[in-house]
């Protein structure tokens, strides 16, 4: 495994503390896209025979999406269920194909890859699921879980696991003792921090957390969260996580970056986005944004659903919900556009002050 | 809204006589390695059109305590004592058949997961219609009227239609919408929600909230909140309890507990939360995890993680008054950690 040296990140800075403008980009993806096509299937051709008329459908999860990741950086990506972000996440973690554009790690095209330094680009994004009662073999003990792949791989032997396994342990904070064990017998933070070490066991540049907090107890959540920032500190570790918990991404993100049906809608340093949302996308996630006030909260609902990506509406993915939509935003899809430095935002206000819109 | 922002006072003076009455009550499930007390002397009171959050991690007896008001405790579990009084009749006396009457008419739940609740083989109309006949002899057109009025009343646009699809046709939201509507549909005095929005997103949870939280203003309805999430509840709910291993360990108005906590658990569990004050600090975590049951330490059960604990907390302490309406069962109510 090729193993360039990483942003040595001092621990003991602030945690949130974001990487230097001149790190290096660890991961970039550019036009990424990704469609499904769902076909008639035989029963559908009978049908056809008889005029059923079933076409074959495609859906658009995701839709060019550019997006460049610093060493060392946590970006978070917000969005609805189906805006495209998990899509996203199994792309760079290798478990879908894109159907269009192109990843590059370390400056690297993953199309111009050799096949050994694709595995190399596999084995360094290790990705963190959901939900850890789903994620481990419930017939395996904790110590195969976390050590198999790392054997496997040659990273370590089948002999020198144990002991490798037992580092791993202690440094999630799972008791190395408890390695013979199954899944089963542990809590779901305890479950989650097996997730997290078996990530760790393969040496991994990038960590995607999908969702990861999201099916935990808010005590333990905290756990985990700190567990997170503590890794980034000591291993250098770069994330990309998801979740449509904007407190969660707030807390512990350097940037952020919004989806809306397939697209990115707006991205910005995160104190820049919480601060100056720019898309009115963006700006009525805001609004319910957790906080611990015992004030009544003004409720500004999101008109209705997220649209039918089968069906997209024409111009602007967000006009039929928008409170601004005008005849242009129903025809004509705005572009990303940077509003200041930094802050990209896909929206035909963007020309008018935000203090204008709201 | 001016009734949400009727003072607590005005509320007190017509509160009258409450309309849930939960005292000492116990539910209690015999395993092969012992009793896992789930609920342990609970007490709790709901007065009409009051919302009360009810806060507590996985394992706190949270939803028992939903499970037992609805008569949904079915063995290893039992009731092993304590009173449930709905309108002064004790729940926990009925007889089966008598529980079924009270469920769902006098008393409706709403699960966390709108796919469990409906049955993905009828039309919303068919659980709809079934659901207003299993309580009242009415004609088909009535119950699908009333169907249709509650469709109308948690905001689902064109009912009529919704009417005739399948659950698997209406997104999550929407799905959640229609348990809500069948929570409706009898004019309960009491809705259970069980973490009701934590399957939703964002942008559906609020609205979600925001229309429970004005239908229980408009109607009289009481309602119990279960969520392990305080920030969920603390815009919402005119009143927290707090659970840990069974017992209540903190209640009070919600402007009681959240601005003062009064319990180091209550304190933790605020601490938890990521939000924007905390960005680039570390989480104040509750060390350790939620023990189990069947192990409990002797006297206060939180004391093992508890930087406050001494010698006098080896004898379980009692929920006391702290301040006003805010009780504590804490030997240190309101000190801050050493």
């Amino acid at each position: 495994m090729t193993q360039t040296p990483h942003l040595a990140l001092v621990p003991g800075t602030a945690p949130a503390a974001a990487p230097a403008p001149e790190t290096p980009v660890i991961l970039e993806i550019e036009g990424l896209t990704k469609s499904f096509i769902s076909t008639p299937g035989l029963g559908g051709h009978i049908a056809n025979l008889f005029g059923a008329g079933i076409k074959r459908q495609e859906v658009r999860a995701v839709s060019g999406v550019d997006l460049s990741v610093k060493t060392g950086e946590i970006v978070g990506i917000v969005g609805e269920s189906g805006c495209g972000k998990s899509t996203v996440a199994r792309m760079l973690a290798g478990i879908s194909n894109p159907t269009g554009g192109e990843i590059r790690y370390r400056g690297k095209a993953r199309s111009k890859m050799t096949r050994a330094e694709r595995e190399d680009f596999a084995l360094s994004i290790q990705m963190i699921f959901q939900d850890p009662y789903a994620s481990l073999n419930p017939r395996m003990r904790v110590r195969d879980i976390i050590g198999e792949a790392a054997v496997v791989h040659g990273y370590v032997t089948r002999a020198e696991m144990p002991a490798y396994v037992e580092d791993l342990m202690t440094r999630v904070g799972l008791a190395p003792d408890m390695a013979d064990r199954f899944p089963h017998q542990f809590s779901g933070g305890q479950r989650q921090r097996i997730g997290i070490a078996r990530a760790l066991a393969l040496k991994p540049d990038v960590l995607i957390c999908d969702e990861s907090v999201a099916a935990l107890d808010v005590s333990i959540q905290a756990q985990v969260l700190n567990l997170f920032m503590d890794l980034r500190d000591s291993l250098g570790l770069t994330y990309l996580f998801i979740s449509h918990n904007l407190g969660v991404v707030e807390h512990i993100s350097d940037r952020v970056v919004i989806m809306y049906l397939g697209r990115v809608v707006e991205s910005a340093p995160t104190e820049e986005l919480y601060a100056r949302p720019h898309h009115p996308y963006t700006r009525l996630l805001m609004d319910h944004l957790p906080t611990l006030s015992v004030e009544r909260r003004t409720h500004r609902p999101i008109a209705g659903d997220l649209p039918s990506p089968l069906d997209p509406p024409p111009g602007c993915p967000f006009n039929p919900r928008c409170p601004l939509a005008t005849d242009r935003c129903r025809s004509e899809r705005p572009a990303l556009r940077e509003v200041t430095p930094g802050h990209i935002s896909a929206c035909h206000f963007d020309d008018t002050s935000s203090a204008e819109i709201r | 809204m001016s009734t949400d922002m009727m003072s607590k006072e005005t509320r007190d003076a017509d509160l009258g006589a409450p309309v849930l009455k939960i005292e000492k009550l116990c539910t209690w499930f015999d395993t092969r390695e012992g009793t896992a007390r789930a609920v342990d002397g609970v007490d709790l009171e709901l007065y009409e059109g009051e919302i009360l959050g009810l806060v507590g991690e996985s394992g706190s007896g949270k939803s028992v305590t939903g499970y037992s008001v609805m008569g949904l405790i079915d063995p290893p579990g039992r009731i092993a004592g304590g009173r449930i009084l709905l309108d002064g009749r004790d729940l926990t006396r009925l007889s089966e058949e008598e529980h079924r009457r009270v469920r769902g008419k006098d008393i409706a739940m709403i699960f966390q997961d709108p796919s469990m609740t409906l049955n993905p083989t009828l039309r919303i109309e068919t659980q709809m219609i079934e659901a207003v006949r299993a309580h009242e002899a009415c004609s088909t057109a009535q119950a699908r009227r009333r169907a249709k009025d509650a469709l109308d009343m948690v905001g689902i646009p064109s009912p009529e239609e919704r009417l005739r699809a399948y659950p698997f046709e209406l997104s999550g939201g929407m799905r959640q919408r229609v348990a809500i509507a069948i929570a409706l549909l009898n004019k309960p005095r009491l809705i259970i929600a069980d973490e009701p929005t934590t399957a939703l997103d964002v942008s559906i949870q609020s609205q979600i909230i925001y229309e429970l939280q004005t239908l229980c203003r408009e109607t009289g309805t009481a309602m119990i909140w279960v969520t392990h999430d305080l920030a969920v509840v603390a815009g919402m709910a005119d009143r927290l309890a707090v659970m840990y291993a069974g017992r209540i360990v903190e209640v009070g108005t919600t402007k009681e507990v959240i601005e003062q906590p009064g319990h180091p658990y209550t304190r933790g569990l605020m601490g938890s939360v990521p939000m924007h004050e905390t960005r680039g600090r570390r989480l104040a975590r509750i060390p350790g995890a939620t023990p189990s049951l069947l192990h409990l330490p002797q006297g206060c059960s939180f004391r093992e993680r508890c930087a406050l604990a001494d010698k006098a907390c080896t004898r379980m302490p009692e929920l006391a008054q702290h301040h006003q309406a805010q009780s504590i069962r804490c030997w240190h109510p309101g000190e801050t950690d050493r």
